[in-house]
């Protein structure tokens, strides 16, 4: 199996009220295409920190992290930004759509600040791959909660990233909702996406393929495909 | 394409907010406006007053009484032109083309049993050409009439109007301050000079008004029209010169008459116009800076408002400067949109007050160009240090702020 995702030894600390807190202590797993991976752990865990440098939002102190091949941990932040958004997709909890823009103009932001071409076609198949072809023209607050999640998974897979980052996609939706988003995550991933989401909810993450579960900065199962890094 | 987006969102944003955009665009409205205004009366003052210089007649140079440079004295309170001063001038300067006395006095004109006070000017047939003015009906003064102190008087329009309404005024009698005149002539309107009006007097020549009316011997004023081509300062170095050696002027004392050029009028309102523009400027620069202060501040706080969507657009890819360029647009699209209401309501205050009063406004393209220049301009610089804070968001720390 190629691997999406190497990281070894990650470590990041941070400075906090005078004391040195290490959020990650020597990370190492690696992610491979097509897995669907979660990763668990209480609050303060790292599982945080973990994700915004898997989502190439902050860079390790020390350690690795290759990304499709390429390796991304000291990169520049101007760089990293081209790497946000060409190789990752991102589902936030809140949706995190912009108000102003209607649905399609949502998902077309990315291929905008990518500066890809056929921005408008390409956005309205995201769509309607997530089934909201019809109400591409609302603004947000004219969708329900899973509908806008949705526009937000679009948005996500809009630039075909090599990995989706979701983090508790189903933290602010009801339970219903929260299924049929994850069924479109199962239908993601049986397209053969790669999709590594952060959740508490233990139903959610036996769903996936894999679990990575984090306590105090370090991997705390035995990953299979993790050990021996 | 993306600037477009852009672009629409600025607006999008702005129209969302209209109240606070509205609010803080005012400062710039305001001191557009009112540059604009201001200009457009300023120069319209000008034109104006520089139409009435030209309307005096070009190539005119004044010889009056009284010590240069002492403002509020003239005319009769100070007598030391002789007649006698502007036949010599007219013998021994070379340049002139033309020369009047001039003797200012007013007077009861009576017609019947219409009854009007006017300016008395008495002059000599000269003075016609050399002040521009033109005849409507009759003729000018002769020679003869000048020589004899004959009671004739040349009426302005407004005068023979008064006097005589709509029937022919040649050849009738009239009485000034008692004593018949036969009107010899109309003059063509010429319009007002601030309070003094060219139509509203009547030419009488210079002999009868000073020795049959007033009862003197001096004059109030020498006019001279040079040849064209003549240097102005050369004729009046020699008007000056030969006037001192008249009056006995001893070197160390200072002249006891003063001349002026329309040159120099033209030269102290363009000063004048030019020192104004400069306030005026002044006050539109401090205006910008308080209107690009309130733009700066708004976009500060639109700034923190939006700190989640920076942190949203950053992390699908947006790069530093994309984060900076979407601020700046929106505070330069809020102060040029600013300017062009400035524009729009400069130029209808302007249009209005010179509808309404009889001030006439020259509005004018460059200066309403330069205000919304200057406005884009405000919205660039004031809005650089907001878009540069936005620009430079931790991604993290952007996400993680509700």
């Amino acid at each position: 199996m190629e691997h999406v995702i190497e990281i070894s030894n990650l470590v990041k600390a941070y400075a906090l009220g005078g004391a040195v807190v290490r959020a990650l202590d020597g990370v190492s797993f690696w992610v491979g295409q097509g897995e669907r991976v979660a990763v668990t752990g209480p609050s303060g865990s790292g599982k945080s920190t973990l994700m915004n440098i898997l989502g190439c939002l902050g860079r390790p102190d020390e350690g690795e992290y290759l990304l499709a091949g390429k390796n991304v941990s000291s990169l520049p932040s101007s760089e990293l930004a081209r790497v946000r958004n060409r190789y990752i997709g991102f589902v936030f909890q809140t949706f995190n759509l912009l108000p102003r823009l209607t649905a399609l103009e949502n998902v077309e932001l990315p291929l905008l600040y990518g500066g890809i071409r056929g921005s408008r076609a390409r956005a309205e198949n995201a769509l309607e791959t997530v089934g909201l072809r019809d109400r591409m023209h609302h603004a947000p607050n004219q969708l329900s909660g899973g509908q806008r999640q949705r526009v937000a998974i679009a948005r996500a897979i809009v630039t075909d990233p090599a990995i989706l980052l979701a983090d508790e996609p189903t933290g602010n939706l009801d339970s219903k909702t929260g299924r049929d988003i994850m069924a479109l995550f199962d239908e993601l991933h049986r397209q053969g996406r790669t999709v590594i989401m952060v959740t508490h909810d233990p139903g959610l993450a036996s769903l996936c393929t894999r679990q990575i579960h984090i306590i105090d900065g370090r991997i705390a199962n035995g990953v299979p495909a993790g050990e021996g890094n | 394409m993306l600037f477009f987006t852009t672009c629409k969102m600025a607006m999008r944003n702005l129209l969302a907010n209209k109240l606070r955009s509205l609010l803080s665009m005012l400062g710039i409205i305001i001191g557009v406006s009112a540059v604009i205004v201001m200009l457009a009366v300023g120069a319209g003052a000008q034109a104006r007053v520089l139409e009435h210089v030209t309307a005096l007649g070009s190539n005119l140079i004044m010889v009056m009484p009284g010590q240069p440079r002492s403002g509020g004295v003239r005319g009769g309170a100070v007598e030391t032109l002789l007649p006698e001063d502007a036949v010599a001038m007219r013998e021994k300067v070379p340049g002139i083309r033309g020369l009047s006395p001039v003797v200012r006095g007013s007077g009861q004109f009576k017609y019947y049993n219409r009854n009007k006070q006017a300016s008395i000017m008495g002059v000599n047939s000269e003075y016609l050409r050399i002040r521009n003015f033109s005849i409507d009906q009759g003729r000018a003064f002769t020679d003869l009439e000048i020589e004899q102190r004959a009671k004739v008087a040349l009426l302005g329009s407004d005068t023979a109007k008064e006097l005589f309404g709509t029937s022919p005024a040649v050849r009738e009698k009239i009485k000034i301050n008692g004593q018949v005149f036969q009107v010899v002539g109309v003059l063509k309107p010429k319009g007002t000079q601030g309070p003094f009006s060219f139509d509203d007097q009547a030419l009488v020549p210079y002999t009868t008004a000073m020795h049959r009316m007033l009862g003197t011997d001096y004059l109030s004023e020498i006019d001279i029209q040079i040849v064209e081509g003549v240097k102005q300062a050369e004729v009046q170095i020699a008007l000056e010169r030969l006037l001192r050696l008249r009056h006995k002027i001893l070197p160390e004392k200072e002249d006891d008459f003063n001349v002026r050029n329309m040159a120099e009028m033209v030269a102290a309102v363009t000063s004048i116009s030019q020192t104004f523009t400069l306030l005026l400027g002044a006050v539109a620069a401090i205006s910008m800076v308080v209107g690009g202060i309130g733009i700066m501040n708004i976009m500060l706080v639109t700034v923190t408002e939006r700190t989640r969507e920076i942190g949203v657009r950053k992390a699908i890819g947006a790069q530093d400067r994309d984060i900076l360029v979407q601020f700046l647009l929106e505070s330069t699209v809020m102060s040029s949109l600013g300017g062009f209401l400035g524009v729009v309501a400069g130029i209808s205050i302007a249009l209005c007050s010179s509808w309404v009063t009889t001030f006439s406004a020259v509005i004018e393209f460059r200066s309403g160009a330069m205000a919304l220049l200057f406005a884009v301009g405000v919205g660039i610089f004031f809005g650089f240090y907001p878009a540069r804070r936005a620009a430079q968001l931790d991604p993290i720390d952007a996400l993680g702020r509700e």
